[in-house]
């Protein structure tokens, strides 16, 4: 099948490709001491982008002031839930270097790194931190073999010599449930999505990374499949070390092996904090959307009402209030020309009006609860 | 309400040969089933189980490597039967055109990257229908506003989009005609919850007001219990399992598809969860016997050498599993 890919697409996720080579001197990591303790600082984050529309140019934020802080001695999986279009891989994007941050501060290990163009920055960077994208198939040239891809990035970052490579690259592989023997010479349209989905995690864990930000990095898989690598992340975290930043629509994994989650919604983010509270307990009237358009396997579960995405997305950008107050069942007058502040209530932060003046919701703000 | 599709001991293998190494990939290996009119057909199965494959093969729409080496796929057009390795280019194309709409998996690379989305919308309703730009503008702006896509994606370049917005402007496309097969692999994976809950609902009513059938892949088992109306179950190459949504999901029967619905992770509890013991079989060289058999907690030694049938076990309900059928013929035998 041919594969429309050298559009103006989204970048190419593989850095390694792009270092070539002369990757020979090593790079400075930051080992002169600094304070300690924190992994990537991601602060006052946002991206807007410009939209024309005839002769006129709509600018909007697909990511508004995002704050976020992982600590490095305490490696986690940072779950990103929420809304298609709600700036989550947009983040991801900023995280990697791969967009321009419009406004706000990266810092990874102490070093800013909201311009990582230099080569030294990069190689740097591209060790420490490893995307795995949505689209293994764009992840991949369609005219390239796949372990080749394998052997280059074991090659540019040096992780095994020509001689251990091979055995290398199959360790790894194995860790997602393959074989280099099963991938060796095909091509990526040989593989199916689930399979080229593994083989991009695991040329992301080639390098040996601390950080990787996965962006729906599960969605081809099965159920079994989706277990498996979600583990294989908490393996990661609980014996190597390694931080995740796990976007996923899929609320159940996010549940299961997040340690904290984030929920976006227009660009912003709407609920942050535990994750068994933010999922078992949600406050903010989106995340409680969330939780119950679950589509669950029992019968008796099944969706009745009919939900109506007309209003989802239409205007929501642009609003001058609440995003969320064409929708939600609890919005006050004050939602819809207020910008919602992030209240800190029950041990996450919550951007509503609802729980401001330190929580308790008042007896207007109560009539909320039953959403669906 | 009749079939509309059947295979016949279908088999559709990958045969590949490069720098003088032949494989041959059996993604497709006897399956035998029958699709009725106006039903949601799901399909479920391990990552690489040949899912894709299959519906490739009913679409009639593959090339080489891909190859049917057995079996048949026949159509039943118009109270007539066709076989599809029988179609003449003409009927193909009618067939292709008029009747059948297929969303790929990753199906946001459809939409070519060159064009405004409203442009590609106009390029396929003029290709079927004798439309000006903006009778096409027209109907495609209110197509896109049921779906909840905002006024600014008409004017956007594929690029300019989210995972999810073009996928849901994929399946537009698809579906803007009112096809009466639909084919959908993977259509709601790159959704959240609440616009993945949205776009069923708009699958379902174009299904049902037009009483089209719906053929569905998804991981998603949640998805199929709320669209299908039954679910054929593959494993790796095989049909091993089909019945009623709601057969397969309180009382599945073969091992494999209880190890399925038991994976599935849920919001109660965080408690560890084990996959499926052992790794996906490779298909050039599948296991002997029932392939299951190296991760199947219930195999015998016959297991290892004989294939097990696909039987009825009950009013349409389908197992291929040699623990289920020797239950069966015990208990009969009481
Ligand atoms: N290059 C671009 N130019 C203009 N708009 C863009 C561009 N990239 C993304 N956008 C817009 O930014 C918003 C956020 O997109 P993003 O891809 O970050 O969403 P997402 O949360 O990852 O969604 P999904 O879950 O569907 O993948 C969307 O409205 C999208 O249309
Ligand atoms: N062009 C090809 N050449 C050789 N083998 C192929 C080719 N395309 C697919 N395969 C193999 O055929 C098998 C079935 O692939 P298929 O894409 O049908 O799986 P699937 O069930 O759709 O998986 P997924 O859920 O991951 O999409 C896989 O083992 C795959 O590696
Ligand atoms: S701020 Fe108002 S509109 Fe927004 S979520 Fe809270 S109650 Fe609803
Ligand atoms: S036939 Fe044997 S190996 Fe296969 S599923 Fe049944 S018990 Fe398991
Ligand atoms: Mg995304
Ligand atoms: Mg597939």
């Amino acid at each position: 099948m041919p594969q429309q890919s050298d559009g103006p697409k989204t970048p190419p996720p593989a850095p390694a490709r792009q270092d070539g080579e002369g990757s020979q001197r090593l790079p400075l990591p930051d080992s002169s001491g600094g304070p300690r303790g924190v992994l990537l600082q991601i602060e006052n984050l946002s991206k807007v982008f410009h939209i024309r529309q005839g002769f006129s140019s709509q600018e909007f934020h697909a990511v508004d002031k995002a704050s976020i802080v992982i600590d490095s001695d305490k490696p986690e999986i940072f779950a990103v839930v929420g809304e298609s279009g709600s700036g989550k891989t947009t983040l991801a994007k900023m995280v990697l270097g791969m967009e321009a941050a419009s406004e706000g501060i990266l810092r990874y290990k102490n070093r800013v790194i909201n311009d990582i163009s230099s080569k030294e920055m990069k190689t740097w960077f591209y060790r420490e931190v490893q995307p795995v994208f949505q689209d293994p198939f764009a992840a991949f040239s369609p005219l390239k073999r796949i372990d080749g891809y394998l052997f280059e990035t074991a090659a540019n970052y040096k992780m095994a010599n020509k001689k251990e490579a091979p055995r290398y690259i199959n360790e790894v592989l194995s860790e997602v449930g393959l074989t280099l023997a099963e991938i060796a010479g095909r091509y990526p349209n040989e593989l199916s999505g689930g399979q080229a989905q593994r083989v991009a995690i695991a040329r992301a864990l080639l390098t040996k990374p601390s950080l990787i930000v996965a962006d729906e990095p599960v969605s081809m898989l099965d159920a079994s499949l989706r277990m498996s690598i979600v583990n294989m992340f908490r393996n990661l975290k609980d014996h190597s070390e390694v931080s995740v930043i796990y976007i996923t629509h899929d609320l159940a994994t996010a549940f299961y092996a997040g340690d904290r989650i984030a929920v976006m919604l227009r660009g912003w983010i709407v609920e942050m904090g535990p994750t068994e509270q933010v999922l078992g307990n949600p406050l903010h009237p989106y995340t409680q959307n969330l939780k119950t358009s679950i589509p669950s396997i029992r019968s008796s579960d099944a969706w009745n009402e009919k939900i109506d995405l007309a209003v989802i997305e239409t205007d929501e950008y642009t609003r001058t209030g609440c995003k969320f107050a064409g929708r939600c069942p609890a919005v006050m007058d004050i939602c819809h020309d207020n910008i919602p502040p992030n209240v800190q209530h029950q041990g996450r932060s919550v951007k509503c009006f609802l729980y401001e003046d330190d929580g308790a919701p008042t007896s207007q703000k109560v009539a909320t609860p039953a959403l669906g | 309400m009749g079939t509309i599709i059947e295979t016949n001991n279908l088999r559709a293998y990958y045969i590949t040969n490069a720098y003088g190494v032949e494989r041959t990939v059996k993604a497709v290996d006897d399956i035998t089933l029958r699709i009725q009119e106006g039903e949601v057909y799901g399909i479920a199965g391990e990552s690489g189980c040949g899912k894709s494959t299959l519906l490739r093969v009913l679409l009639n729409a593959y090339d080489p490597p891909l190859t049917v080496v057995g079996g048949e796929v026949v159509y039943h057009l118009d109270g007539e039967r066709v076989n599809a390795a029988d179609m003449t280019e003409e009927q193909q194309r009618d067939l292709r055109w008029r009747t059948i709409s297929y969303i790929p998996q990753g199906s946001m690379h459809v939409l070519n990257p060159v064009r405004r989305i409203r442009d590609s919308f106009h390029d396929f309703i003029s290709a079927h229908r004798d439309v000006s730009k903006a009778e096409s503008f027209a109907l495609t702006a209110n197509y896109l506003r049921d779906l909840g896509l905002p006024e600014k994606v008409l004017a956007s370049y594929p690029h300019q989009l989210s995972g999810g917005m073009r996928q849901r402007v994929t399946i537009a496309l698809a579906t803007i005609l009112w096809p009466k097969l639909i084919f959908a692999d993977e259509p709601t994976t790159a959704l959240d919850v609440v616009v993945q809950r949205g776009v069923i609902q708009m699958l379902k009513d174009v299904q049902q007001n037009e009483g089209s059938t719906l053929v569905l892949i998804t991981h998603d088992i949640g998805v199929h219990a709320n669209l299908a109306d039954r679910i054929a179950i593959l494993y790796a190459g095989k049909l091993v399992e089909e019945a009623a949504t709601q057969t397969i999901l309180e009382s599945p029967r073969h091992p494999y598809t209880r190890f399925l619905i038991e994976s599935l992770p849920s919001l109660d509890s965080r408690e560890e969860r084990l996959s499926i013991p052992g790794r996906p079989p490779a298909l050039d060289r599948p296991p002997s016997g029932c392939r299951f058999h190296e991760r199947c907690p219930l195999a015998k030694d016959i297991c290892k050498t004989i294939e097990p049938a696909l039987i009825e076990i009950a009013p349409k309900h389908f197992t291929a599993c040699h623990v289920v059928e020797e239950e069966l013929s015990h208990a009969s035998a009481v």
